[in-house]
């Protein structure tokens, strides 16, 4: 599979072109391309699958890992180095289609909400940058490989961010969203220090007796390393640059903030799943905690935004929890027995990142339209942009959890999982299920249901948006569709063996219920234009909402610590001591010195009655000396 | 002749050149025809170093030469460079290149200004290849002085009483290495001053113990090592354009370099008993450079107190005493090198056209010059260890070699240390934001020009480097861990 080395020099290839000589080219050319090389791609991650998966299983039952490439690139010490290459397994596989996939609809949907911008060239720059990145990330063999790609996508991300560089909060939002995770791969980076020096490797094979050794080295550097993983991932409380993430342009969202990057956590831990099913097993309930926590606290902010791309971006926060926990309450590597959440937090990832991508590029089309991020700017839409409005409820039912869309299959695997771990747990994640449910409708019907706003539509009537646009829309529409039918554990599992999904009856039908309350309970209090429930809720409850919709002031506690704390009572001090205290001692030397010289250069005088004075004085007390 | 001598013929000639040169196009001319010439004699000398080691030399210098020059004393002019020195022969060669066109408007007395800057620069390349101490000294004491002259009269801003600091500090440093250097002349015997002779003997322990912190203070006021760091700041904020370039991007080395070449190398001993005292300090260094920059409004203050941290972490990985570390220190003094040059370069380039260096009187630079807006952001990511730009491997291989001690005291300082990279984000960030992104602040800057040709070779130049570093890092990488392991291999005895 020597091919698979285009996967990433394509990418890379079309970036250097766009960058060097980009602003150069007509906007269709560059455009055209970044989305040539970017169909290379998602042919070649195709083939690849296709073959890899066709190739069939060892005679263990698994499928293989290969490792086409695999080259020292900086060497270390004689045991550590950092190699570049290519790995293909199961999960691997999976990223390069997903990837592929949505960053080739981001690519044709671009064409369309891009068109006419200012810096289009760039953008598809950018955009090709940040896929080399990520399919690197995902294909790394190991730690430190993930780590450099992981902080390529990091930059990517920023770039992206602050696309509209002219605008201040873009500015300022891309600048938080590197250093809140450049915060959190300090720790991944000191776990893969504590790794690689215990374990003697980097790679994600360590020998057995190195890490039998290393002892209680593991969980602590697997830990850490959860905690980049955190950080990418939007895990509370680092998930605050994700909200803030959405200044980019919509499409960047969609590739972005909602399918690839965002998860790259998850995949993380989904990486070091054997490790930390055989070595640190104590740390995954923890990983489960957080995944919960940030899923419940994403979904009850998820409720009362009023900006669109917030409110999927809590939803994107939310809907990773749910990832994090199924791999959290993994008990054992065997899918039969308490390994389940490994294979459906993979699946739910695979089926989240199809139809988030749908909701934001759907978001992306309506924005096009209204020219307002806000809902109180839409309502009623449905007549005006039935395309965007059909595939936007496919994705909200899918999310919702209704059967037959795909986010019904995964999201029943993770509860199950949760149930199978412990009931609480299980219930707990039912209930932010149907909090999903009820958010996503919330939204649904703020848009395209209510009331329509008449002024501001008056001089300006929504409209459908083109070709390059709706195409990718219908193109992920049915894949969400689909997607729930594929046998995903035959690819995926814990332990690589073909594992057959079936539906656990009880969890799926109590899923679906709540969800179906919850999209009662939406429908009821949001469908019509006046919403007297909702505004008598919000009053009735002012404090809490009012807390909700600014995010419980996490931003705000942030802000104080880095405003405040860092900058205010450590670095100004620190630069005042600095310039006061360290500098003026060496300057008060030199002043000192300089004093001294005035006061004895009398004493040179050229005055010789003056010289016989102290030579005289001189002899005297030297005399004296002697004789005592 | 052997072939390491032309690195201070060339530049002899060119001052010879420079003197009788009638206009600024000869000046121009010899400046260019000399750093070229510079810079292919040390390209040639990198790749065929590598053949002759590939070829099997296992010699620790190679290209050694030996001249008596004064007997009494055993003085004598001696060469030989191994790969830690053809490194930084490779590094000061591109920047005085480089350093040559960021100077190419300069105005006025371009001659005298190009003879100084040269001279410096032979002090520079002299430093780099002498094995001899007392040589070694003499070419460190000619790279400072023509900086006291190119700072006092053709800077700005307080100049005079920055070039005077910034020359009191390091002759106070030149005096402790001379103390330290008769120290080890007369503890290896007295009858040599050949490092490669020395590091055969054994200095007497109780003389490594006084002799060693004395050395390694005074080359570490070069480097910048807390509390020596404060004519940093002032120097480089009123140095002109090329000169802040050579002197953060190779004068600052040569205070690395003699630490580990001279201080660690000829008193292991010392080294041992210093370490952990002088370790506190660099991990100081580190992180007090960084937080410091967080807060500046002067653009080269913040690049001022980034190098401080940035060199504060080659004399920090020097410390940590293994193989890898020191090999990611020296890889860290040749990213630095590289990366804060184009900064300077960058910075000298806005400021001659914004006339201040103030960010808070910046903004939206990205739409007036975009081409100097984007090369600031290329040198700002490779500051912060963006991986393939030069600033990652650097850092990357200082940690993991850090990583290797493993007692508490080093994982302390190693980790201590690290928070940099966060806190480096942070002022790298803010700037860029500040003064490219956003709105234009200042109507007046809406006519300003984007970078000319001569700038532009500079730039672009410099960013081939950083990102080639950063991208092939291995075959450095290599010819840099080969030389550090006979120096590693005696502190480890």
């Amino acid at each position: 599979m020597e091919y698979t080395l285009f996967i990433l020099l394509l990418p890379f290839l079309s970036f250097l072109i766009l960058g060097l000589a980009g602003m150069r080219m007509k906007h269709q050319v560059a455009g055209a391309i970044g989305t040539a090389s970017l169909l290379g791609v998602t042919f070649l991650s195709y083939l690849t699958a296709f073959e890899y998966f066709t190739a069939g299983r060892t005679a263990e039952g698994v499928y293989p890992t290969l490792t086409p490439y695999n080259v020292e690139w900086l060497p270390f010490t004689n045991d550590l180095n950092i190699s570049m290459g290519i790995l293909l397994d199961p999960i691997s596989i999976m990223m390069l289609v997903v990837i592929s996939t949505v960053s080739l609809m981001v690519h044709i949907y671009s064409f369309g909400y891009m068109k006419g911008e200012k810096g289009f060239q760039r953008y598809y720059a950018f955009l090709s940058l940040f896929t080399m990145s990520m399919l690197g990330l995902v294909v790394a063999t190991n730690i430190f490989q993930m780590y450099i790609f992981w902080e390529l996508v990091g930059v990517s991300s920023y770039l992206l961010i602050g696309f509209y560089y002219t605008k201040k909060e873009a500015v300022a939002a891309s600048k938080k969203a590197f250093i809140v995770t450049r915060f959190a791969d300090l720790g991944f980076l000191i776990g893969i220090l504590i790794y690689g020096y215990y374990t003697g490797t980097f790679s994600f094979t360590p020998a057995i007796g190195a890490l039998a050794a290393a002892g209680t080295m593991i969980p602590l550097a697997l830990g850490l390393m959860f905690v980049g993983g955190a950080g990418k991932s939007a895990m509370f409380p680092l998930h605050i640059w994700l909200p803030d993430a959405m200044e980019g342009p919509t499409p960047v969202s969609a590739l972005i903030h909602a399918a690839t990057m965002v998860v790259a956590g998850v995949y993380l831990v989904a990486r070091m799943f054997p490790l930390f099913i055989g070595y640190a097993p104590e740390v995954l309930p923890w990983i489960a905690y957080v995944g919960a926590f940030t899923a419940f606290y994403a979904a009850s902010i998820a409720c009362v935004q009023s900006d669109i791309k917030r409110v999927l971006a809590f939803s994107t926060i939310s809907q990773i929890g749910f990832m994090i926990v199924a791999l959290g309450v993994c008990t054992s590597d065997d899918p039969h027995q308490g390994g389940l959440g490994y294979m459906s937090s993979m699946f739910h990832l695979f089926t989240h990142a199809m139809f988030k991508a749908l909701l934001f590029l759907g978001a992306g089309s309506i924005i096009h339209a209204v020219h307002s991020n806000e809902m109180s700017a839409m309502g009623g839409l449905r007549k005006y942009m039935p395309i965007t409005h059909i595939t936007f409820l496919i994705a909200c039912l899918a999310i919702a959890g209704i059967w037959p869309f795909a986010g019904f299959f995964s999201k029943d695997e993770i509860l199950t999982a949760c149930f199978q771990f412990s009931p609480i747990m299980g219930w707990i994640m039912t209930g932010i299920a149907a909090m999903t449910a009820f958010y996503m409708f919330r939204l649904y019907f703020g848009i395209f249901w209510g009331k329509e706003n008449k002024e501001l539509h008056a001089h300006h009537i929504p409209h459908e948006s083109p070709l390059a646009m709706t195409f990718p829309l219908i193109f992920l529409a049915v894949v969400t569709c689909v997607a729930g039918f594929i046998p995903f554990g035959e690819f995926v599992s814990s332990n690589g063996q073909a594992y057959p999904i079936h539906l656990d009856m009880q969890v799926a039908t109590t899923s679906i219920v709540i969800a179906i309350l919850s999209i009662g309970l939406a429908t009821w209090m949001y469908m019509r234009p006046k919403q007297p429930i909702a505004d008598m809720l919000a009053k009735r409850f002012n404090r809490l909402h009012t807390a909700a919709y600014r995010r419980f002031y996490m931003d705000e506690a942030w802000l104080f610590v880095t405003k405040k704390v860092i900058f205010r009572c450590i670095s100004t001090p620190l630069a005042w001591w600095d310039r006061h205290v360290i500098d003026q001692f060496f300057n008060f030397t030199a002043w000192g010195t300089h004093a001294t010289a005035e006061e004895i250069q009398d004493m040179q005088s050229g005055n010789v009655q003056q010289y016989a004075i102290w030579f005289l004085a001189g002899a005297i007390a030297l005399t004296i000396i002697l004789l005592i | 002749m052997n072939i390491l001598s032309f690195f201070v013929i060339i530049p002899i000639l060119m001052l010879g050149a420079l003197w009788v040169a009638r206009n600024i196009n000869q000046v121009r001319g010899v400046m260019v025809a000399g750093s070229s010439l510079l810079l292919a004699l040390s390209v040639y000398l990198t790749i065929d170093y590598i053949a002759l080691r590939q070829a099997g030399a296992t010699a620790e210098m190679l290209y050694t030469a030996s001249i008596s020059w004064y007997e009494p004393l055993n003085i004598c002019y001696s060469v030989g460079v191994d790969g830690i020195s053809v490194v930084m022969l490779l590094l000061s060669s591109i920047i005085v290149f480089t350093g040559t066109f960021a100077s190419w408007q300069l105005k006025p007395m371009t001659k005298e200004y190009f003879l100084w800057f040269t001279l410096l620069s032979a002090g520079v390349f002299g430093f780099f290849i002498s094995t001899d101490l007392f040589t070694m000294f003499m070419f460190y004491e000619v790279a400072l002085i023509p900086m006291y002259l190119l700072i006092g009269v053709w800077g700005s801003g307080k100049k005079e009483y920055a070039a005077m600091k910034l020359t009191l500090m390091l002759m106070g440093g030149s005096a402790f290495l001379l103390i330290g250097i008769l120290g080890i002349f007369y503890g290896a015997g007295g009858d040599t001053m050949n490092i490669l002779e020395i590091a055969q003997r054994h200095i007497p322990t109780q003389m490594q113990e006084w002799f060693f912190p004395l050395i390694f203070l005074g080359f570490g006021v070069l480097g910048a090592l807390f509390p020596f760091h404060t004519w940093s700041p002032d120097g480089h904020a009123s140095a002109p354009t090329a000169v802040s370039m050579l002197h953060a991007g190779v004068l600052m080395k040569l205070g690395g370099y003699g630490c580990f070449r001279v201080a660690m190398y000829l008193m292991p001993e010392g080294a041992e008993m210093w370490g952990n005292f002088f370790l506190v300090l660099t991990t100081i260094s580190v992180v007090y450079g960084a937080f410091s920059a967080v807060v500046q409004t002067d653009l080269k203050y913040i690049n001022a107190y980034s190098s401080v941290s940035h060199c504060g972490l080659v004399l920090f990985a020097l410390l940590m005493m293994t193989r890898t570390s020191c090999t990611g220190a020296i890889l860290q003094m040749l990213s630095h090198g590289l990366m804060t040059a184009l900064f300077f370069a960058l910075i000298g380039m806005i400021y001659g056209r914004t006339h201040t260096r103030d960010i808070r009187f910046m903004g939206g630079l990205m739409k007036i010059m975009p081409f100097l807006a984007v090369g600031y952001v290329i040198a700002g990511l490779a500051n912060l260890g963006l991986p393939g730009l030069s600033g990652f491997v650097a850092e990357m291989t200082v940690f993991v070699g850090s990583f290797q001690n493993d007692d508490t005291f080093h994982r302390i300082c190693t980790i201590v240390a690290t928070t940099s990279i966060v806190i480096t984000a942070v002022y790298i960030l803010r700037t860029v934001g500040k003064i490219l992104y956003g709105q234009v602040q200042n109507p007046e800057h809406l006519k300003l020009t984007d970078a000319t040709w001569d700038e532009r070779v500079a730039v672009i130049c410099l960013i081939a480097c950083v990102a080639g570093l950063g991208m092939a890092p291995f075959w450095v990488s290599d010819l840099i861990s080969e030389s550090v392991e006979p120096i590693i291999a005696v502190l480890m005895k």
